[in-house]
Formats: C-alpha cells, structure tokens, sequence
C-alpha cells in the first residue's frame, strides 16, 4: 500500500456554542501522497478554515485522526507552512527579516548566513529580488503575498497549507502568482493542500480537487485533475478544462442544496 | 528638512506671542486681567532659583509618576489584554475608577499619608495617567489577528515567544500614542497635588504664591514653564517612539 503523506480520515468536528454544539466537519477524508497538491473547494462557511487547522495541529479533531507522513498529528508541528489570505507580515521587520522568522523557530542546521542565502534566494524566486531592505507597508498586495509565501517554505516544511492565499488579490494579480506557484513547486517540491473558493485556481493548481459538502461537511466529490506538470493559463480554456469546470461548478450547487437550479438551467 | 522642522513650529510660537501681546495691548488689559509677554520675563527673572529648583520638584516628580504608570499601566494592559476573564473583571472598576476626579482623591492621599510629600505628589501624577497606557496596551494585545498567532503557533512556538516577538511590537504604536496622552496627564496630576495640597514645593506652590501675594504676571510665567517642561517631555516621547516604533509612520506619498 502507498502511504500518504497527508492522510485525513474520517474526522468529525464540532464547535461549542451557546446555542448547543455546531458541527462542521462531518467525515471528512482527504489523502495526498507525498509531492501531491490537493485543493479543497466547498460553499462559504463548509468548515475549510477549521481543515487548516486541524491540519497544522492548532486544534484536535473530536473524531477521526490526522496523520502526517506516518504519524499522528496531536500538536503543532514545525514541518507545516501556513500562508493565508491575509499575508500578516510583520510591519516592524523588512522583508527579509519576514521570511527568516520561521527559521528563528525552527531550529536547522542552516548557518545564519545559509539562512539568510535561502530567504534571499527564495524571494528572488518569486520575483521579489531587490525588495529584500523594504518594509511590508511600501509593497503592494500581490508582493505582500509572495512575501508571505517564501515565509511558508523557508524552513522546508513537507507540508504546505495554503488557505485562500490569493482570495484578496484582483484577477491579473492571481494569474501571476498561478503561475510563480508553479515555478516554486518545481524548484522546491512540496506537499500541498490548498484552501480556495476559485475553481479555475483548483484546477491549474493542483493534481486533485477534493469538493466539500455544505456544513457539516464530508468529502462529497473528488476529482483528478489531467493536465500536465507544465502549465499555462491557456490551458483552462481547453474543452476538457472546461468540461471539469462544470462538473465542478454542478458539485458546489449541489453542495450549496441548489442541484434542481442546475438541472432546470441545463433543461432550459 | 530638519530645518523647516525646527523652524516652523518656532515661528508659529513667535507668532502666538506676538498675537498675545497685541491683544493685551490692543484692549488695553491690566496684568492682573490678562498678563502679556513682556511682563513674564521680568518674573520670571525675578523667581529664576525658584522656578529652577521648583521646576525641577515639578519635573522629576512627574516623571517618575509617569515611569510608574508605564510599568502599572503595561502590566495591567498584558493582564487584560491576554486574558478574557481578567479583562470582564478588570474593566468595570478601571473605569469607575478612572471617572473619579482625581481633585476629590488628593485630600484622602494627603490623609492617608500625612507627610510624605513626595510619595502623594508621585502617586497622583501615577493615578491620573495609568489608564490611557493600560486600555491601549490591552486593547492592542486582545486585538491580534489570529493569523498573526498560527503563523508561529503552528511551528510549535510557545506562547512566550508569541508575545515576545509579535505581539509586544505589534502594540507598540498603541503604547506611544497613550504614553502622549499619559505625558500631560501625569503633569496634571503633579500640579494637583501641589496647588490643592500645598506643602511649599513644585511649580504648583509658586503659583499659589503667585495668586497669594497678587503677582498676576508670576501665576502667567508658572503656566508657561508648565507648558514649557509639558512640550519637552512630549517630544522626549516623540524621539522614543520613533525609535522603537517608528516603522508605523506610513511612507510620504
């Protein structure tokens, strides 16, 4: 049997609240073998935020278990990245000092003068050379999260959680950082799991997309997305990306209970 | 730069005394209505040792009044600002507390300590300013974006590193900007003390002897050493936060 690296298995979850105990996630199983990159989309409020922690060992599941590279999660771990939608840079620190910070956490064998070569080198993978003495606040949006970015994988994390990085960030922008994600996955390979609401992200992103139910959520559909290591934004105006679109596009409505609407507007 | 930064606020405080002098003399105001400039210099002249060695009774008393309030005031902020139970408790009686005018809490700590000029003159000067550095520093930890925590949480960071190295630098703008208002606040409190309760010390007691013996233009000259030790301390605080959190001040565009 091939292990996953990330394997999710059957968890159930369920937040305190006054009114009684609102579950959120609902059997819930997700494997990602190593090197793999998993995106989860589902209807808004599904519990996808809830996944990112469980996964980085910020919270326990009530039930079921969450394993990483053959061990139980029961805390947090220093070999998960995490970047969000909102890159939370320090604003006292310059960039480079940004994407060094887990390296202050995380003990390596890296001298400070590799971590620095590292932190350096990643930004200029980005295309972020020459912003590394800047302050957070004198870069725009789609700079802040590549910042971010390098900051999730300096410390070479085998895990990389991605919640809606670019969810805030306008339509060119998100194109760019499509495409710089793709250039960072082939020089620092890592295992992903990426949290978004877009379904053209899902598919040029990842290997596999993993549709969640409406709350409480279980894994509804799963989907293997075929097109190659190599990508181009041209490639999600093909029939076939465009045939996986409205299959995926279908499942969210049936998530969000509206399946009749589908049907009824293919009937039309 | 520095120049037009020295300057202008230089100008604009000739300007004001002008403007000042000009208007005493314009409606012809007696010094015992409205003193003008030209008259404070004489008493200030005339009391210079006693506005040197009061002035000093004034200012290192106000000073460490408000050391106390930063040490209080951050302590009780950490307090609130990192616990929610603490916080509900907390809250309710820092208000009260803050609402009393601090004129009615002078006679019961010159009661409580008969004697101990200094102590109650610090102590009111601490009283007065405390709350604006305790509400800003919890409200500033309480305030943290969770992100900001998981980022280092989910390395397995403690939470003493949490705080030491983002939730503590995060706070800092809020802090200086209540350690300006706490500055004013805490001369307040000093000069309370010494013109309520006077016991022949501070810039507070050369005002009341000022109002004693009629020298109008004597009870003028204290304000303006008043203001004078007030806008000195205030930009000590500037220097400071610009310093330490000087990265806040968003870049002229």
């Amino acid at each position: 049997m091939i292990q996953s690296l990330i394997s999710i298995k059957s968890v159930r979850h369920a937040y305190k609240t006054a009114s009684g105990p609102l579950p959120v996630l609902d059997g819930l199983d997700i494997d990602v073998p190593e090197g793999g990159f998993v995106a989860v989309v589902g209807p808004s409020g599904c519990g996808k935020s809830t996944l990112t922690r469980l996964l980085a060992g910020l919270m326990k599941p009530d039930e079921g278990e969450v394993w990483l590279h053959g061990e139980r999660v029961t805390g947090p771990k220093s070999t998960v990245g995490m970047a969000f939608q909102n890159p939370v840079l320090l604003e006292w620190r310059t960039i480079l000092q940004n994407v060094m910070l887990p390296l202050e956490i995380v003990s390596t064998k890296m001298s400070r003068r590799e971590q620095e070569e590292r932190a350096r080198h990643l930004l200029a993978l980005v295309g972020l050379e020459g912003f590394e003495g800047k302050r957070p606040s004198e870069l725009s949006g789609g700079m802040r999260q590549r910042a971010s970015l390098c900051r999730a994988i300096v410390h070479k994390p085998e895990v990389l959680i991605l919640d809606e990085p670019f969810g805030a960030l306008d339509a060119f922008t998100r194109e760019d950082l499509w495409q710089t994600m793709h250039r960072v996955k082939s020089e620092e390979p890592f295992t992903g799991v990426l949290i978004t609401h877009d379904l053209r992200e899902s598919i040029f992103l990842a290997d596999q997309v993993v549709v969640l139910s409406g709350r409480p959520a279980r894994t509804q559909y799963v989907m293997d997305v075929h097109l190659g290591a190599e990508r181009d934004i041209e490639d999600l105006y093909t029939p076939d990306s465009a045939e996986a679109l409205r299959v995926l596009r279908h499942q969210i409505r049936v998530a969000q209970g509206r399946a009749e609407d589908t049907e009824q507007e293919a009937a039309e | 730069m520095i120049l037009k930064k020295v300057l202008v606020p230089v100008a604009a405080l000739i300007l004001f005394g002008i403007f000042w002098e000009l208007l005493v003399w314009a409606n012809g105001w007696p010094n015992y209505k409205m003193a003008s400039p030209s008259d404070l210099w004489p008493a200030f002249w005339k009391f210079r040792w006693l506005f040197l060695e009061y002035g000093w009774d004034t200012l290192w008393r106000t000073v460490v009044g408000l050391l106390l309030s930063v040490f209080f005031g951050v302590f009780l902020g950490m307090v609130m600002g990192l616990s929610r139970t603490m916080r509900d408790a907390l809250y309710p009686l820092l208000v009260g507390f803050n609402a009393i005018p601090k004129a009615t809490v002078v006679p019961i700590i010159a009661l409580l300590f008969v004697g101990q000029h200094d102590m109650n003159t610090i102590l009111i000067a601490f009283l007065i300013s405390f709350f604006p550095i305790a509400v800003s520093v919890s409200i500033g930890l309480s305030t943290l974006e969770p992100e900001y925590r998981d980022i280092l949480a989910s390395l397995g960071a403690s939470k003493f590193t949490i705080f030491w190295k983002i939730a503590l630098p995060k706070t800092l703008p809020e802090f200086f900007g209540a350690l300006k208002v706490a500055v004013t606040l805490a001369f307040i409190g000093t000069n309370l003390m010494e013109i309520v309760e006077p016991h022949g010390r501070g810039l507070g007691h050369l005002f009341d002897s000022g109002k004693i013996s009629a020298d109008y233009p004597l009870m003028f000259a204290v304000l303006i050493a008043l203001a004078l030790m007030g806008i000195v301390l205030y930009y000590i605080v500037v220097a400071l936060e610009q310093v330490f959190a000087g990265w806040a001040e968003r870049p002229q565009t």
